[in-house]
């Protein structure tokens, strides 16, 4: 794979909030994301998953620049865009989209279905007069959605076509990149798979660019080539999706995968879970050195001392834990 | 078991695909507010109630053959009867139609604050709200500041610029009836701005007056409409007590405050003279009230399931 | 087998000015002393409407129309609310979906697990307070005496997930009812909960009805299982046969809905088309008649009976009758 295809190239990603505190604003600093780097290659799709607070929403939504980056570089189709003003965004935002996890706050609930999708058309001057109206028809039929519905109020429709027209809107502009912020999670069992059946077909079919978004882990293993773990802000854990779930190396990814639970009552009742002790440390405070460590089980001295980077372990895996690592070296040399 | 005939267990091959297409017939928003408002008896009736009144202000003077200022010198201070339903004032003058005639400027005083409330109040709330930050900050002190100095003291220096009248009362509404209507809206929009169908709507490239105006303040129309509903009331009232003291319109214009006030020094006479005016004043504020609490019962969105 | 609870053709509306929503119809089950009972299905499948009717807390405008809630001997759909309120609480906890609007944020943690304490069990503060230290470490709150006196705002989701269920079992009640305990809790959480649960399934030998969309967690927690849809028992059985030997379209869909982990290679999803009905407007024959691949012409005119399939095992479903064609699960 060349370096052509790369769409989407983020380096040292960094997005602090700040938090005024009390009366005479003494600021505190949430490190939402704290110097990610990652690819996504033309038509791939990259799952982003960690549990909430873990930063991979602001990383959804800094990419795109619906949030300013604090540091670091965006880079999209070989522009670099992370200084641009919402002015010069405008052309772009044509070529990036997002999708949103809540079904029921990601549609203007004044505006009926055919005036939320044929919104991006008129913001971007692609259609007017009676062409619009058929763009809305056709755009409905494309998420499998009835077009008699068009003069409908969000509120009229079930979670899960409420979840078709948002993804109908995004599409209006007929981008070739979409940010999947937890498109399933709010979704019945069952609808879930139609939805995930619908993102792949209209990939296949358009040539799509995913960032799939979600804290299911099963759900994204599905549908992503590719698969980066987050923990507090910090990417942990790189790595093809099926390498990933046979040779997790992370000790916060072993947690997580041993922590889903699998609809099969036999295979429960032999599995041996990893419990994370304690709770996600706040975010304004991150511990030092790795984030982890006061959840690991297997932490030392130096992982208080030392921030762990991303180490190539594996053609397409990288990791950022000392004590992976460590093991890895010693068992490559005393071979 | 009953029998069942072989045939029942054929393959549907007419599938009526509506029923899996079918999806609930809308309840909108305000289709379920309006029920609401319904049921409600007391709102209902102020409804109605200020139905009538603005029917009566628009074509009552109209209709009457007597006008506000016509004085009928042999017929002072008449009790109510047939021909002067109201009775007439120390000056002969028909009580009914000046009544009516201050409905009019009372409704105009409603009017004109529900109108800077909707205009001025929503622009600056929703500009401070969107604007967030530094603007938002400077736009608010601003209203606290208006909101810090009295009404009655802004009233006394109209009157002395522009001199009395309904000029300077509409002057000094105009400065502080939208400032409450700014800080309802700007925290509704502070709140609504983070919701997904707006950053939506920024990914997608929308401008800035696009959100406010297509996005956030179509949000915003319960809340907006409880404040107007509950500041009509105030306003008109504020009106008929300044023109009671007498800072208000001049005669022979007739405000339902200037009745009250004439009617004053001749109250042991005639007492119908402040008892209409008065209950103009207290009908119409009640009925403003009922009809606001209700709308408040039926648009806020914490009592809706 | 001594049951606990036995729910007999329960049936509950809900009576909106748009008209009746029939959330909840004709439901049976019971529940065993020290079992796990789980209640799978969708949002509008009435699995927490059930819940709801048990604890006799229906909201306006819902009300029980036909049927009978008999917990350990009592009958709950006629009692007062006064006598209603010694029960709750007392012999049948609850816990909620949502760990952060379940507790009151005005009293501390400590003051909200000795209130009922200090009410139906009458103990005086001084043993209320030692009570609710053993039901936190119970639960597995690290340092219990420090925290009795802070609030909830100052305890994670999790923790406060584990509050609400030290204060559900701090009367030793006879069932445990939990609505969703998990789905607003990160998966490490939930891991977290689904081990304190197994632990005190086993330590404190309650019974336990589990509500929940999340077939995995039904899978790890309980001993029998019923799959509701659109309000009725689509299937129903021991957690190995619902999940080995599922006999209802509806949990075949379910099943195969959910991608296999564990799979080398990647396989399209095979999702259940179409929407859940309209309570308002309920189809005539099987509630699943619409979505079903298997659809028969009965489906659409009759409401299948609940076969028998086993000594627990039951579905509602026509491909069951002996006149019905033999069709192989899956598509």
């Amino acid at each position: 794979m060349g370096k052509d295809d790369i769409l989407l190239k983020v380096d040292g990603l960094v997005k602090h909030f700040e938090l005024s505190q009390g009366f005479w604003g003494r600021k505190a600093v949430v490190q939402a994301v704290d110097d990610v780097s990652f690819h996504i290659c033309q038509g791939e799709t990259l799952g982003l998953v960690g549990e909430s607070g873990c930063g991979k929403t602001t990383v959804g939504r800094t990419v795109i620049k619906l949030y300013e980056p604090t540091a670091g570089a965006i880079v999209f189709d070989g522009r670099d865009i992370t200084g641009l003003k919402e002015k010069e965004m405008r052309s772009l935002r044509k070529r990036m989209q997002i999708i949103f996890q809540d079904p029921y706050a990601s549609l203007n609930a004044r505006m009926t279905v055919g005036d939320i999708i044929s919104e991006p058309l008129i913001i971007h001057s692609l259609a007017r007069g009676p062409k619009l109206r058929e763009q809305a028809v056709k755009l409905l039929q494309k998420v499998g959605l009835s077009p008699n519905y068009i003069n409908r109020y969000p509120h009229e429709f079930s979670s899960g076509q409420r979840q078709r027209i948002g993804i109908a809107r995004a599409l209006a502009v007929n981008p070739d990149f979409i940010v999947c912020d937890e498109p399933i999670s709010a979704l019945d069992v069952s609808i879930q798979a139609q939805v995930v059946n619908l993102l792949e077909d209209l990939q296949q079919e358009m040539g799509l660019t995913y960032l799939f978004i979600t804290h299911d882990l099963s759900m994204v293993k599905h549908i992503s080539k590719r698969i980066g773990v987050m923990y507090l802000g910090k990417l942990v854990e790189l790595a093809e999706s099926s390498e990933l779930y046979q040779r997790p190396l992370h000790p916060y990814t072993r947690a997580l995968l041993s922590a889903i639970p699998v609809p099969d009552p036999d295979a429960a009742a032999q599995k041996q879970r990893v419990i994370l002790k304690g709770d996600l440390p706040s975010p304004i405070n991150p511990p030092a050195g790795c984030r982890f460590r006061t959840r690991c089980q297997f932490a030392r001295d130096i992982c208080s001392r030392s921030n762990p980077e991303m180490i190539q372990v594996g053609l397409k895996h990288m990791v950022a834990c000392h004590i992976v690592i460590n093991r890895l070296t010693d068992r490559f040399f005393n071979k | 078991m009953y029998e069942i005939p072989k045939e029942k267990f054929n393959p549907l091959l007419e599938r009526n695909n509506d029923t899996a297409d079918i999806i609930r017939p809308g309840v909108t928003y305000w289709g379920d507010a309006w029920h609401r408002l319904r049921q409600n008896k007391m709102a209902m009736l102020g409804m109605y109630t200020i139905i009538l009144i603005i029917l009566l202000a628009i074509w009552g003077p109209i209709l009457s053959q007597h006008s506000y200022s016509d004085q009928y010198l042999d017929k002072q201070g008449l009790g109510p009867s047939n021909e002067h339903w109201f009775g007439t004032d120390g000056l002969g003058r028909d009580l009914f139609v000046r009544v009516l005639y201050g409905a009019r400027i009372s409704l105009a005083v409603g009017l004109v604050a529900s109108l800077l409330n909707l205009t001025v109040g929503v622009l600056y709330g929703g500009i401070a709200g969107l604007a967030g930050g530094r603007v938002d900050n400077l736009m608010m002190r601003m209203v606290d500041m208006f909101y810090s100095i009295p009404l009655v003291l802004y009233v006394i220096l109209m009157m002395v610029l522009i001199g009395p009248g309904l000029k300077s009362i509409f002057m000094a509404l105009g400065l502080v009836y939208w400032l409450e209507m700014a800080r309802v809206v700007r925290a509704q929009i502070l709140t609504l701005k983070e919701q997904e169908f707006v950053m939506a709507a920024r990914a997608l490239g929308a401008s800035q007056a696009r959100i406010l105006f297509r996005h956030l303040i179509p949000n915003c129309m319960g809340p907006i409409i409880i404040t107007v509903s509950m500041n009509i009331p105030l306003a008109i009232f504020t009106e008929a007590f300044l023109s009671f003291l007498g800072l208000g319109v001049a005669i022979p214009m007739a405000s339902w405050g200037v009745l009250a006030s004439d009617a004053l020094p001749a109250i042991r006479s005639y007492p119908h003279l402040l008892f209409f005016p008065a209950m103009a004043i207290s009908l119409t504020i009640l009925a403003f009230n009922f009809l606001g609490d209700g709308l408040r019962d039926a648009l806020d969105p914490r009592l809706r399931k | 087998m001594n049951n606990i609870l036995e729910v007999k053709n329960l049936s509950t509306s809900f009576f909106t000015h748009a008209g009746e929503i029939k959330a909840v119809r004709d439901i049976s089950f019971n529940v065993g002393a020290g079992e796990a009972i789980g209640i799978v299905g969708e949002s509008g499948s009435g699995k927490s409407v059930t819940a709801l009717s048990i604890m006799n807390l229906l909201p306006y405008p819902g009300r029980i129309i036909r049927g009978s809630v008999c917990f350990a001997g009592t009958e709950l759909t006629n009692l007062k609310e006064r006598k209603m309120q010694l029960v709750r609480g007392n012999e049948m906890g609850m816990i909620f979906q949502d760990p952060m609007t379940s507790l009151n944020p005005v009293y501390t943690v400590g003051n909200q697990i000795m209130e009922p304490l200090i009410r139906h069990q009458k103990l005086n503060r001084g043993e209320a307070r030692n009570k609710a230290i053993e039901m936190l470490s119970l639960v597995g709150i690290p340092g219990p005496e420090n925290r009795l006196n802070l609030y909830p705002h100052e305890f994670s989701g999790g923790m406060r997930q584990r509050v609400m269920i030290a204060m559900a079992l701090c009367c030793k009640p006879k069932l445990l009812i939990a609505d969703e305990p998990t789905t607003a809790l990160d998966v490490t959480i939930q891991a977290q909960i689904i081990e304190l649960l197994k632990d005190l399934e086993v330590n404190i030998n309650t019974s336990i009805i589990l509500i929940t969309h999340d077939l995995g967690v039904v899978a790890e927690l309980c001993n029998r299982v019923i799959v509701m849809y659109a309000g009725s028992v689509a299937e129903k059985g021991t957690t190995r046969d619902v999940f080995y030997n599922p006999r209802h379209p509806y949990t075949w869909g379910l099943l195969k809905s959910i991608p296999n982990a564990n799979a080398e290679q990647k396989e399209r999803l095979i999702p259940i088309d179409g929407q859940p009905p309209d309570l308002m407007h309920t189809p005539a024959g099987c509630p699943f008649c619409p979505r079903c691949a298997y659809a028969m012409q009965i489906c659409a005119e009759d409401q299948p009976p609940l076969y028998r399939l086993g000594e627990q095992h039951r579905a509602a479903c026509w491909l069951l009758h002996p006149s019905a064609p033999r069709v192989e699960r899956g598509r």
